[in-house]
């Protein structure tokens, strides 16, 4: 058997916050990112942006980022809004979501720019 | 016999069922209920006959004729058995339709409808074995039922969860932790990753863990996780118990403590008692788990008893906001094309008949929400790829012993399974195909996770091979 390693997760270390969805994972690369953006445009999903504040990433609500980008199927001009996004709030988190306007919820969600955890 | 000469008048005696109640030119009627029974009829009984007397004992018929049958309008409201199929790869047996008409039932009343239609019937000399295998409720009956207290996306919006299954873990041993331990057990799958943890179905109150202190310590793990994870959490809290009085004392108490979520089993504590907890959890915002102890019992023989489909269609009808479905890949009974069928019809507006899973009949559930069918028994890490694969995103995919049986304990156990299930969901997002590709995907992540790597070593050779014993029918098992 392996040495037990300790589970290092604190209270007191922001650090250990987590975003939901492909948190556990590492960030992801611009190709992975991409690749999600196209998952969710052949879904049919409506693409939208939201970032926040890393402290307040709890609240169910985080700003939008203009409007959801209704029929929108560019996946560069999704990226781009995305980077558009965290350059003009470069500490925040900024998560992708991909609205599915039949079951009223979202087909995805996941945060693709990790602001630092305070 | 004439029917013109009997039907006025009043002619005691035994009559052939068949002479009123098979009606092979019926044409079926949107508002009726609909079934479909396997039945081995006794030796020398015609096909025809035992079809009938299914039907007349399951609806107004008795075995002799009775003259008060006169006083009523017994065509508008007898069953018929309108078709008879053959049981593919089963000579002995065949599948009766019958057709009931709406107002033979009580509206609302799910019990009303079963105490029909499996009522005597199951123990009638005529049959030698009967199963139901499938019922259509109509969009009438559908409406007047109350259904699920909130439903898949109202509990995804509560919980803030999207793009992926939900994971839970049902808290082991299953019986004789104290509160305190067992609190802990909770807390540590929480603050490793997972969505959920859960009661054991016989978790309930006994001597060793009294109900107020469990909910009290489950409570406070919650709360530490969500704050430590920045995560919305949940513990599933059995409220099932012996009376109803007691059930509704426990859920309030976990409404009062904030906690999301609480649990039954709808089969032991009874379908009434059940559609009762179920109303008060909409009336609450309490997000209602199920769970399914019993069903085997009725669910299992494939030539006697009830089809889950049917019990899980009955539950989407009583309410429920998750319900175990069975896992198809772990140690528990489960034919992958019946599983698929039956998780649809607890999830999808429209469902239609399709045999190769097993739906014999179209089922619309109007605007009726969806239930998260619940993977649990004998999963890990290995079968994530094709859980994710099976299920698809609305799905709760439970690790008891995957979990708490980590080497490095319950946190590391939660994580290497959260691992394993982003990295599974990204890599189906991606256009990777997860049943081809599960091990290069699982092996990439654990390089990323020392939790991961150290739960595919430990569980890589458990494999359940049994074969299954409630097959599909089909013609070569």
């Amino acid at each position: 058997m392996s040495t037990i390693q300790d589970y290092p997760s604190r209270l007191s270390d922001p650090a250990s916050r987590k975003m939901e969805t492909f948190s556990y994972l590492p960030e992801m690369t611009k190709d992975q990112i991409r690749a999600q953006v196209q998952w969710i445009v052949d879904n049919g999903w409506n693409p939208a942006i939201e970032h926040t504040e890393p402290e307040n990433a709890m609240d169910y609500y985080w700003y939008m980022w203009k409007l959801p980008m209704f029929g929108e199927t560019d996946v560069d001009a999704i990226l781009a809004e995305i980077e558009e996004c965290h350059t003009a709030n470069p500490k925040h988190h900024v998560r992708l979501l991909g609205y599915d306007n039949f079951t009223q919820s979202q087909g995805a969600n996941m945060v693709v720019h990790r602001g630092k955890m305070v | 016999m004439n029917m013109q000469a009997t039907k006025k008048k009043y002619d005691a005696g035994v009559k052939d069922y068949r002479s009123t109640y098979w009606e092979p030119e019926y044409s079926v009627k949107e508002t009726d209920i609909l079934a479909v029974f396997k039945v081995i009829p006794q030796d020398g009984v015609p096909r025809e006959e035992a079809a009938a007397a299914v039907a007349a004992e399951s609806s107004t018929g008795t075995w002799t004729t009775v003259w008060t049958d006169l006083l009523t309008d017994l065509d508008h409201y007898k069953g018929r058995a309108y078709r008879i199929e053959d049981v593919p790869g089963q000579d002995d047996a065949f599948y009766a339709f019958i057709a009931y008409p709406a107002d033979l039932f009580e509206e609302g009343s799910v019990v009303n409808v079963f105490t029909s239609i499996v009522g005597n019937v199951f123990g009638f000399k005529a049959v030698r074995s009967l199963r139901l295998e499938d019922v259509r409720f109509p969009i009438w009956f559908v409406k007047t039922c109350f259904g699920p207290p909130h439903g898949i996306q109202v509990e995804r919006d509560k919980m803030d969860k999207y793009g992926r299954p939900l994971l839970g873990c049902t808290i082991k041993p299953k019986l004789g932790l104290s509160a305190k331990n067992y609190g802990r057990a909770v807390y540590e799958v929480l603050r490793g990753g997972l969505d959920f943890s859960k009661d054991d179905e016989n978790v309930n109150s006994q001597p060793f863990m009294r109900w107020r202190d469990r909910f009290l310590f489950c409570q406070e793990a919650i709360e530490k996780a969500q704050a430590e994870t920045g995560e919305r959490k949940g513990h599933y809290l059995n409220v099932t118990s012996g009376t109803v009085e007691e059930m509704f004392k426990r859920a309030e108490f976990a409404k009062e403590l904030g906690s999301p979520i609480i649990m039954s089993d709808y089969l032991t504590m009874g379908w009434a008692a059940h559609n009762s907890l179920s109303k008060w959890c909409r009336d609450n915002g309490m997000l209602l788990h199920v769970h399914r102890a019993m069903h085997a019992v009725m669910d299992r023989n494939p030539n006697h008893g009830i089809n889950f489909r049917v019990l899980a269609k009955l539950l989407r009808l009583l309410g429920g906001d998750h319900l175990h479905s069975g896992t198809v890949v772990g140690k528990l009974e489960g034919d992958r094309n019946a599983t698929l069928g039956w998780i649809n019809l607890m999830r999808d507006k429209f469902i239609p008949e399709d045999r190769s899973m097993g739906v014999f009949f179209d089922q619309d559930w109007g605007a009726m929400p969806g239930v998260f069918p619940v993977a649990s028994g004998g999963i890990h890490v290995w079968h994530m790829p094709a859980l994710v694969s099976i299920f698809g995103n609305d799905s709760v995919l439970q690790f008891g012993g995957g979990t708490l049986g980590h080497p490095w304990g319950n946190a590391a156990g939660a994580a290497a399974n959260r691992v394993a299930l982003e990295a599974c969901v990204q890599a189906r997002n991606e256009g990777r195909e997860l049943e081809k590709e599960g091990k290069e995907i699982l092996t990439a992540a654990a390089k990323h996770s020392p939790e991961l790597k150290a739960a595919m070593e430990t569980w890589k050779e458990i494999k359940f091979e049994f074969d299954t014993v409630d097959k599909l029918d089909v013609q070569h098992r």
